[in-house]
């Protein structure tokens, strides 16, 4: 069981408390109707599937309800870090130290 | 065997599962501006920490999340904490849901390490005169600690049936153990 802190209880809690709630950083463009085709399946389709350290968000829908982001690297499962939501991305070679 | 009421719902002398009398419980949500005046209004500080618990009175009110609250309070001042934050003119959500949730009291000495039959978080990480809101085998559940062997679970009554059959269960097992 993957254990998560979650940033707004600030307490590391099982997995189960949780809802896995799909990328990070995915923002859905201010004026839906000018955007083309393209660009509206890219914002509701085209997700960077990453091999290593991911942006994504959870939600603790079992505790305080809250979403945040976490970055997770998908080939260990680690935790990197997790963060509130609308903060910017934490920096990826901080995080990663010596593997980056 | 311990004398068995009918609101008692198991007992050994690993714990004992009762169900308790109806109170009125409010969802209170709201941010800002809102919390200080509706502090005021009910007399009861709402405590900004996940967890925290604050009383006035027969009023109970612990923090959910940044901005949610849960109050219980007797039934007979249910309409006066409505009154109160009707006064209150930032926006605030204040939901009466005493009929969504049941009660229940887990008492004895093994109160804690039968909640971990359905909770995934450890129960004793939550201390004592503080509550959470969890899951409890898949319901999500409000737990409040109210001393170090007594515990209550808020659990929407839907799910009660199946979440008082596993706490009895649960006590038989630790009983034979």
């Amino acid at each position: 069981m993957l254990l998560i802190h979650c940033p707004c209880c600030d307490e590391t809690l099982p997995e189960m408390e949780f809802a896995y709630a799909g990328e990070a950083h995915v923002a859905r463009p201010a004026d839906p109707s000018a955007v083309s085709d393209a660009e509206w399946e890219a914002f509701l389709f085209i997700r960077t599937n990453v091999k290593g350290p991911h942006f994504e968000r959870w939600r603790h829908i079992h505790g305080c309800g809250r979403f945040f982001n976490a970055v997770r690297d998908t080939v260990s499962d680690r935790f990197l870090t997790t963060y509130p939501a609308g903060a910017p991305r934490p920096d990826l070679t901080t995080l990663m130290g010596d593997d980056a | 065997m311990k004398d068995m009421s009918i609101d008692t719902i198991a007992a050994s002398r690993a714990a004992t599962v009762t169900a308790l009398s109806p109170v009125a419980r409010f969802s209170l949500r709201g941010r800002g501006d809102a919390v200080a005046a509706l502090s005021a209004a009910l007399g009861v500080e709402l405590l900004a920490r996940v967890g925290a618990r604050a009383q006035a009175g027969a009023r109970d009110v612990l923090c959910l999340g940044p901005d949610e609250w849960m109050i219980h309070a007797p039934e007979g001042d249910a309409a006066a904490i409505i009154n109160a934050c009707a006064g209150v003119a930032a926006p605030h959500a204040l939901v009466e849901v005493s009929d969504r949730e049941l009660s229940y009291a887990i008492t004895g000495p093994q109160a804690a390490e039968l909640l971990t039959l359905g909770c995934p978080r450890d129960p004793d990480s939550i201390a004592v005169g503080e509550g959470r809101r969890t899951v409890f085998d898949g319901a999500t559940v409000i737990l409040w600690r109210d001393g170090r062997d007594a515990f209550r679970m808020d659990v929407w009554r839907s799910f009660a049936p199946h979440v008082t059959h596993l706490l009895a269960t649960g006590c038989r097992e630790l009983a034979l153990g």
